[in-house]
């Protein structure tokens, strides 16, 4: 289930990404937070709880919107563009 | 010789490298963002095509001005935007870069890093669907998105009705705003809020808005608790003796902004206490000289004064700095912008005075509310420390982890403070403040760097 | 004038020695004052790297480190909490055959001292631990050597000596010291007046200013560790880890952080300090060699402390060769934290029975003295 609303801005080029391995798909300009968030409802899963987080602050203070790509990165979610083929890996975090 | 450096690209930054250019000097301008602005006049990406009238409603001249000026700057300035400033020490910043360190010595050096949300939490915070009124900004702004399909706006501040009028606008479904100031306060804060009267035009007439589209203001009122399970279903919430409900999948709150002072605090600055803005905050005289023979400081990275003090106090830190080069500066210009500043300062007196702060939120805070969300600690847990007879807010952290996780204790710090105070009967000053502590943001191992 | 705040001993420093030997004098009865000039176990007993480790230390410490590490083993009943300590093993680690051989040669000469290590070529490593990056060659482990959480551990022990019925003095500033001939007289700067017939110097990187004062100047020196710690990861190491020759030491906690040191940072002021961006970006950049794991995660938080190092390594315990009444216990270099609860419990032993139970006496600050006096016959 999604939790953004897309409101304006619906005319751009559609690039494709796999979130967790499934297709997933968002629109060029995206963060990967809004990529996400327009197609799923969480970023990560918490630390301690293993609660869903789906970011907080979207200006790169919080660090709660930390997700991993492909290549091994970690990347702020609200701050990184969203480019066509990238592998998204959300985080189920830990209870211990 | 090393250079003039300026961290942050809003509107203070933006205007002190503008300033400086005009005097022959050319900073070095590090914005974290891709995209010079700052939050408040931030850019959409390059392929949207909204007008800057959308985005930026009443202030989008301003942020045309702003971000022609920046235009204008390259070739003259040093523009690094994606740039983390990770560290300071002995007169150079350390940066970071699409994963590469660099280290940057400066002659002298602007701080104008800005400000986040002022957050005090409430059960269920931590709910995917909830965010900050910044956030909820950013999300319409900068990404077309609203947060939900059906949002709540809660807490109190200018930014709460500006929001909310702009996601209304956008056509967004804005089940209603929950100001927790009482309409009284507001009245009674007229007389300094007359000090800026096209400002207090707009915050009546966002309210107005609202209200005319059936948007339910509600005053004195309180948001509760959030509730749902994996996200967002319904936030409940008080006005007087009465408890409600709202069913929504989205929320935003925040009681104003805090000011970002970790890299002031890396440099030594002194920090002075401000009652106004309920913190310690780097000191700086009227010109905004730091405490830091080479260190200035502007905008609400020094102290919540908004976007159009900002562009000021950007202009004025920067001549500040021209004229202790032994530069020639309109001592003209540095008067009136002293005495518009000054102004704006009364005006933001009016601000705290319609929009007081909670001041029982830290009695009212259930021992079960996460108070840090990085590091999942409670309230409970936070006083029991305090209990122990720890009061100053470090050895609380030292005690039980809050403030110590990713995000250094930004969004939980302030609530931390409030909780202490309340609990070891101190004064708020007295529990002192979360000493800074590298790195500013978090840092990856591997990490290349220049010797 | 505040009135005169009277007891048998006063102990200046709520470190881990200082709050050891006030809570060991406060069990055996003892009227005892610890005396803080900020707040209880902030300085560098508070904020060190939390290793509990008696692997590699000198063979003159190893029979007070083996005595603390009984006391460890019983923290709980002591202080109240269990600090978070944990009995993972640790590990030493060799980079090249040269250090491996030096491993054996410190597993056979501490033998006799019950620490049972345990040495582990290439393949051995490998098979237990392999999380441990290819650059090690071999290993020496000691199975009951581990980590706590100083942050928790050192004030508790101040805390523990308060219920015990010493009076704990915090934010105290500094503090002038004197002695009438019988009793030790001290004015904080916070405006109190204390008396004692007994005074324990147990300032830590400050305390060599005393010594001084009382004619035995010691050549110490503050060094300023530099740590980090990681965000939350997966469990991985199940030891904790040190590397032959110096380097980066590393354990992870139960929440999951790892938290690294290695390199020195530098005196903020004369009591803070700070990692230094040199030191930091070092350990993010050679750690992976070591830990491979930790490739792409991040470091959230530095720091750094404030350790007194005398030329030799090891400490000063015992007793002051020119002022009666005066005891020393500090320069641990870096390393007091493991063998602190041990010197706070020989300190108290040798106000109450006139001698420690384990030999302190490599540890005399006589030994400065003796050089001094040499100079001065030249």
């Amino acid at each position: 289930m999604a939790l953004f609303k897309r409101l304006a801005e619906h005319q751009r080029p559609v690039l494709d990404f796999t979130l967790d391995g499934e297709p997933a798909c968002g629109l060029l300009g995206d963060t990967l937070l809004t990529a996400i968030l327009t197609s799923g409802a969480h970023l990560r899963g918490s630390d301690f709880s293993a609660e869903p987080r789906a970011g907080f602050c979207l200006m790169g203070a919080c660090q709660d919107c930390w997700v991993r790509l492909g290549d091994g990165r970690r990347v702020r979610a609200c701050a990184t563009a969203l480019e066509t083929g990238q592998q998204v890996l959300r985080e189920p975090g830990r209870r211990p | 010789m090393s250079a003039v450096v300026i961290v942050g690209a809003g509107p203070a930054g933006i205007r002190a490298a503008q300033t400086l250019v005009e005097h022959g000097v050319h900073p070095v301008l590090i914005d974290e963002a891709s995209q010079g602005g700052g939050q408040i006049y931030r850019r959409q990406p390059a392929n949207f095509t909204r007008p800057a009238r959308q985005l930026y409603g009443f202030e989008a001249r301003k942020a045309s001005a702003l971000h022609q000026t920046l235009d204008a700057l390259a070739g003259q300035i040093d523009y690094r935007p994606g740039t983390l400033v990770w560290n300071a020490e002995h007169g150079a910043l350390d940066t970071l870069r699409d994963g590469h360190a660099a280290h940057l010595p400066y002659q002298r050096l602007i701080i104008a890093t800005g400000a986040t949300d002022r957050v005090l939490p409430v059960p269920g915070w931590t709910l995917p669907g909830v965010y900050t009124l910044g956030a909820a900004q950013i999300a319409l702004k900068h990404q077309g998105c609203a947060i939900g399909e059906r949002v709540l706006f809660c807490g109190s501040g200018p930014l709460l009705y500006l929001v909310a009028y702009q996601y209304a606008k956008a056509g967004a479904k804005v089940l209603g705003v929950l100001d927790s100031a009482p309409f009284s306060a507001q009245c009674r804060a007229l007389p300094e809020l007359l000090e800026q009267p096209a400002t207090l035009g707009k915050g009546l007439y966002y309210r107005a808005w609202l209200s005319a589209h059936g948007v339910p203001v509600h005053q004195g009122a309180t948001l509760e608790r959030i509730e749902g399970g994996q996200q967002v279903q319904r936030a409940v919430w008080r006005k007087g003796d009465q408890l409600h409900d709202t069913e929504c999948d989205a929320l935003a709150f925040a009681h104003a902004l805090r000011s970002e002072t970790q890299l002031a605090d890396l440099l030594g600055c002194a920090f002075e206490w401000s009652t106004l803005n309920r913190a310690w905050l780097p000191r700086r005289d009227q010109a905004g000289r730091s405490s830091e023979h080479d260190v200035y400081l502007a905008g609400d990275g020094a102290g919540i004064m908004g976007a159009d003090a900002a562009e000021m106090a950007g202009e004025r830190a920067a001549l500040a700095l021209l004229q202790d080069l032994g530069q020639t500066v309109d001592p003209q210009r540095c008067r009136t912008l002293e005495k518009r500043l000054t102004r704006i300062g009364r005006f933001r007196e009016g601000l705290e005075a319609a929009f007081p702060f909670p001041e029982h939120w830290a009695e009212q805070a259930p021992d079960d509310l996460v108070v840090c969300r990085c590091e999942e600690i409670s309230v409970g847990e936070l006083r029991a420390v305090v209990g122990e007879g720890h009061w100053e807010i470090n050895r609380a952290k030292a005690h039980c982890r809050v403030g110590m996780g990713r995000c250094q204790g930004r969004m939980c710090g302030a609530a931390a403070a409030e909780i202490i105070a309340h609990c070891s009967g101190k004064a708020l000053h007295e529990v002192g403040r979360l000493r800074a502590q590298a790195p500013i943001k978090p840092l990856p191992f591997g990490v290349e760097h220049d010797a | 004038m505040s009135p005169w705040i009277e007891s048998e001993v006063i102990v200046m420093g709520a470190g881990i020695v200082g709050a050891s030997a006030a809570l060991a004098l406060a069990r055996r009865g003892h009227s005892v004052t610890l005396l803080e000039r900020g707040f209880c176990g902030a300085q560098s007993s508070g904020v060190n790297y939390g290793g509990v480790r008696r692997q590699g230390r000198s063979l003159a410490q190893l029979p007070l480190s083996q005595r603390a590490h009984q006391i460890w083993g019983e923290l709980p009943a002591l202080i109240g909490i269990d600090g978070e300590y944990l009995r993972s093993g640790h590990l030493k680690l060799a980079r090249s055959e040269a250090d491996f051989v030096a491993l054996q040669g410190y597993e056979a000469a501490s033998r006799d001292h019950g620490l049972d290590l345990q040495l582990l070529d290439r393949a051995a490593l490998r098979a237990r631990y392999p999380w441990v990056g290819e650059i090690a060659v071999g290993a020496s482990y000691c199975a009951d050597d581990g980590h706590a959480n100083p942050r928790l551990v050192s004030p508790a022990f101040a805390r523990a000596a308060r219920q015990q019925g010493a009076r704990v003095i915090e934010q105290a500033g500094d503090s002038r010291v004197e002695h009438d001939g019988q009793r030790f007289i001290l004015h904080t700067q916070s405006g109190l007046r204390l008396r004692a017939p007994w005074l324990l110097n147990c300032a830590g990187a400050w305390a060599a200013d005393l010594a001084a004062q009382f004619g035995e100047p010691v050549p110490m020196e503050s060094g300023h560790p530099a740590m980090l710690v990681t965000e939350p990861l997966p469990w991985v190491m199940n030891a904790s880890t040190g590397v032959e020759g110096g380097g980066i030491y590393a354990r992870q906690v139960a929440r999951g952080n790892c938290v690294l040191g290695g390199g020195r940072g530098f005196a903020l002021d004369a009591q803070r300090a700070r990692p230094g961006q040199s030191a930091v970006l070092a350990i993010l950049r050679n750690a992976v060699e070591l830990y491979p794991f930790l490739a792409g995660t991040q470091a959230i938080r530095t720091w750094s402390g404030t350790e007194g190092y005398l030329p030799d390594h090891e400490p000063v315990i015992g007793a002051s060769t020119t002022q009666p009444g005066l005891l020393h216990g500090f320069g641990f270099a870096g390393a007091g934290f493991q063998i602190g609860p041990a010197v706070g419990e020989a300190l108290a032993e040798l106000v109450c029975d006139g001698a420690s139970r384990q030999p302190i006496e490599a540890f005399s600050i006589r030994r400065f003295q003796v050089r001094h006096d040499l100079a001065s016959n030249h």
